[in-house]
């Protein structure tokens, strides 16, 4: 294994995987912030040479964390195919790299190779991908889930109806899903993040947005984002859960400052099959998100691109319906540009799908950013194109609770246009029934939520 | 018939108005704009000096022809999220599209424009400056922005008291407009209430530019003051811009954590007015000097 690089004759000696990855990471502030990112544009080169020949043996060999130390390494690890591992451990993470993009590659292949793939691995790969090799990887791949409806069929895009309160009140919550539904908007799951994070206000909100999904008999799937042990207790009282949520971090550390572990989120996981109100069998939803852990001062001298792509080998332990990033929300201590917004976006979109996860996205920006709503809508745009599951919907882009921009309800009804794809087959029909859309077109009666009149 | 200089005056007049009136030269007003001719001709393409062209209320129903108008009406009172704006084929409605820009770049300014220089002369406050250097590194490095730079303790030390019952200083924090539109009623609201609660041993007020909550410990430290109260900038929300908060600790240390700290939010205009805040935390400086503690251990008892 060899650390040094030369690049014009100005040679770089990195002390170990961990830098060798972190400095080849794409510049950010939160790797910045961290003290662990290339000081030059050379060095940042001269680190993705080096990283382009070690084999992926040499990466499964140096775990960024240690085993023993951090159970997110344990669950990537004891998670990995030895048999596909040992068939690919020889390649070079450069060799890797045009494997994926090699015309004979299909999605099926790259299936079998991510089970072999730790989520270093796939964090290295990436890094010697531009955005056009991201996008040309991310549309090979992917990922159906099951949960009451099919999410992830190719030719349709879903949306998780996202319609946040600032005091969790039922008749403005309602009036937020409806203005979603009327413009297609839903289909993914409608989600909502509660103010009040206890079982009484989980249980008052998920019921609401239970009994609308009934008397409307909404082909989708409920969710309220409270903290995982929050829903456990509700489900053990009989809460109508869908989907059982928990945001992630990729280190032991980090969710612990999350208030879990691996433990807590088996329990979850198994309630949700045994208890939940779901058809499945897929029944957890993930958010994920670059630099938590360089906020939460937990990264362990790891990049927050490789810590997210830990975040997806620990999802893939629980075979969710939904996962999604939500760069752009922590602020501009971890991504501070549209640019690196941008980057971070496409980054995890290919490396969720080469865990192969059902992965969605939320580009999205806080006011402390530097990036505004055209940044938004190019990154959008991209992971459209790049072919992630759902996105986003949120009216007029602004959450009113969570105090920051995220895709739009028109934002969702003008992907499904431009890209000529569709809602979730059912949810189709029903928009069919709603007099919402035909022939995967909008009608004139779309955008009017008072349809929904109770 | 006007001539090619006056046709070019005319140009340049109407392209300023036009920026002015989309937001991009906010200081320009319509009346400093300078007059082109006086003939009747000209009259009428230039506005009336006191007319704008301004967003309508965000209360307005935009959908073309909802089936039940005071559904829409009831169902958006219930939220301010912004739902019921209709569509031109899958986008915003013009308006729609103005008024998140508006917002947005009220947002932007108060992130991104420091507070003025004037602002400060009319105080009559001092500044200094964390160890961050400029504003992309105020944002991107949160921990600089709790650390004085060295002429910033040099500056402090000479010019406040030590030892006091309570400091108070103003930082920038995430939005400038936050201090402008606030501080000017606060402050001596604030002083004025401590006073009335019989608190006369008040330090000096001063300004931190690219201040973060933390800095407060630093300077309490400095200071050796028994309370230190912090006037900052909140992070600007879409709909607020012009927030601010008050981070009041009892003899910060080195081991100061989050929870020891009493937070007022949402100061300003459309929350807790700034002279009726000050009244408030003048009181809840009391009990914490009492109660010698503050943050969690103050409310629990």
């Amino acid at each position: 294994m060899i650390l040094k690089g030369k690049v014009y004759g100005t040679a770089y000696t990195f002390n170990s995987v961990r830098d060798v990855l972190a400095k080849a990471s794409e510049d950010k502030s939160g790797d910045r912030l961290a003290g662990i990112s290339a000081v030059t544009a050379a060095e940042r080169v001269a680190a993705k040479l080096v990283l382009s020949e070690l084999t992926l043996e040499d990466i499964y060999n140096n775990p960024v964390i240690p085993y023993e130390k951090d159970e997110v390494t344990r669950v990537i690890y004891d998670g990995i195919n030895t048999t596909v591992y040992r068939k690919y451990k020889n390649m070079t993470v450069g060799a890797l790299r045009e494997t994926i993009l090699d015309h004979e590659t299909t999605g099926n292949d790259l299936a079998n190779i991510s089970r072999g793939l730790t989520s270093e691995i796939i964090a290295a790969v990436t890094k010697l991908m531009s955005t056009l090799d991201l996008i040309v990887a991310a549309q090979k791949m992917r990922y159906q889930a099951h949960c009451n409806t099919t999410i992830g069929l190719p030719g349709t895009l879903a949306f998780r109806c996202q319609p946040n309160h600032p005091t969790d009140n039922p008749q403005g919550i309602l009036a937020s899903i409806k203005e979603g539904l009327s413009y297609g908007s839903g289909d993914a799951v409608i989600g909502v993040n509660p103010v009040e994070d206890n079982i009484e206000s989980y249980t008052r909100v998920i019921e609401v947005v239970s009994e609308f999904i009934d008397r409307w008999q909404i082909p989708t799937q409920n969710c309220v984002l409270a903290h995982v042990t929050t829903q456990i207790a509700a489900l053990e009282k009989g809460a109508p859960v869908h989907l059982v949520f928990q945001s992630l971090a990729g280190t032991q550390k980090a969710n612990e400052a999350f208030g879990f572990t691996v433990k807590t989120l088996d329990d979850a996981y198994e309630l949700a099959l045994r208890q939940g109100a779901a058809s499945g069998p897929n029944v957890m939803y993930f958010e994920t998100g670059q630099g938590s852990e360089v906020s939460l001062e937990c990264h362990e001298g790891v990049d927050q691109q490789t810590l997210e792509s830990r975040c997806y080998g620990l999802a893939r332990r629980y075979k969710p319906f939904m996962i999604n990033n939500v760069s752009g929300f922590i602020g501009p201590e971890t991504l501070y540009t549209g640019k690196e917004l941008t980057r971070a976006t496409m980054e995890d979109l290919v490396m969720a799908k080469l865990h192969a996860l059902p992965m969605g996205v939320a580009q999205c920006y806080t006011n402390h950013m530097k990036a505004d709503q055209n940044d938004q809508e190019v990154a959008n745009t991209l992971s459209a194109l790049a072919g992630a599951n759902f996105f986003m919907g949120i009216p007029g882009g602004d959450d009113v609770m969570l105090s920051y921009q995220d895709t739009s309800f028109h934002d969702n009804a003008t992907l499904r246009e431009i890209l000529n794809l569709r809602p979730c087959p059912e949810f189709e029909s029903w928009l069919e029934k709603m007099g919402i859309m035909e022939n995967g077109r909008l009608t004139k009666r779309a955008g009017d939520l008072s349809i929904f009149n109770d | 018939m006007a001539t090619e200089e006056n046709l070019e005056s005319m140009i340049v007049q109407n392209v300023l108005k036009e920026l002015a009136k989309n937001g991009f030269l906010q200081n320009v007003k319509t009346a400093s704009v300078p007059q082109v001719s006086e003939t009747p001709t000209h009259r009428s393409i230039v506005n009336d000096a006191d007319e704008y062209i301004e967003l309508p209320p965000i209360s307005e129903i935009l959908i073309h022809e909802p089936i039940h108008k005071e559904t829409v009406a009831a169902l958006k009172a219930m939220t301010p999220a912004r739902i019921g704006v209709g569509r031109a084929g899958p986008r915003y409605r013009t308006t729609t599209l103005l008024h998140y820009l508006a917002d947005h770049s009220q947002a932007q300014d108060a992130v991104f424009l420091d507070v003025s220089d004037e602002f400060l002369q009319r105080m009559g406050i001092f500044e200094v400056q964390t160890q961050v250097s400029d504003r992309e590194e105020h944002l991107t490095r949160p921990d600089l922005g709790c650390r004085l730079s060295r002429e910033a303790r040099e500056k402090i030390s000479v010019n406040c008291k030590k030892n006091v019952q309570v400091q108070v200083f103003v930082a920038d924090g995430l939005s400038s407009k936050a201090i402008e539109s606030n501080v000017a009623e606060l402050l001596p609201a604030l002083i004025q209430g401590l006073q009335g609660e019989g608190i006369t041993d008040i330090g000096t007020p001063f300004f931190v530019k690219y201040g973060r909550v933390r800095v407060e410990d630093e300077i309490g430290i400095l200071l050796n003051a028994e309370v230190v109260v912090e006037l900052v900038g909140e992070r600007p929300g879409l709909g607020t811009a012009n927030s601010l908060s008050a981070y009041i600790i009892y003899k910060p240390t080195e081991k100061t954590v989050e929870a020891d700290r009493t937070v007022v939010s949402n100061i300003h205009m459309g929350g807790t007015p700034p002279v009726e805040a000050g009244a408030f935390l003048a009181g809840l400086i009391k009990d914490i000097l009492k109660a010698k503690t503050s943050g969690i251990k103050l409310t629990t008892g």
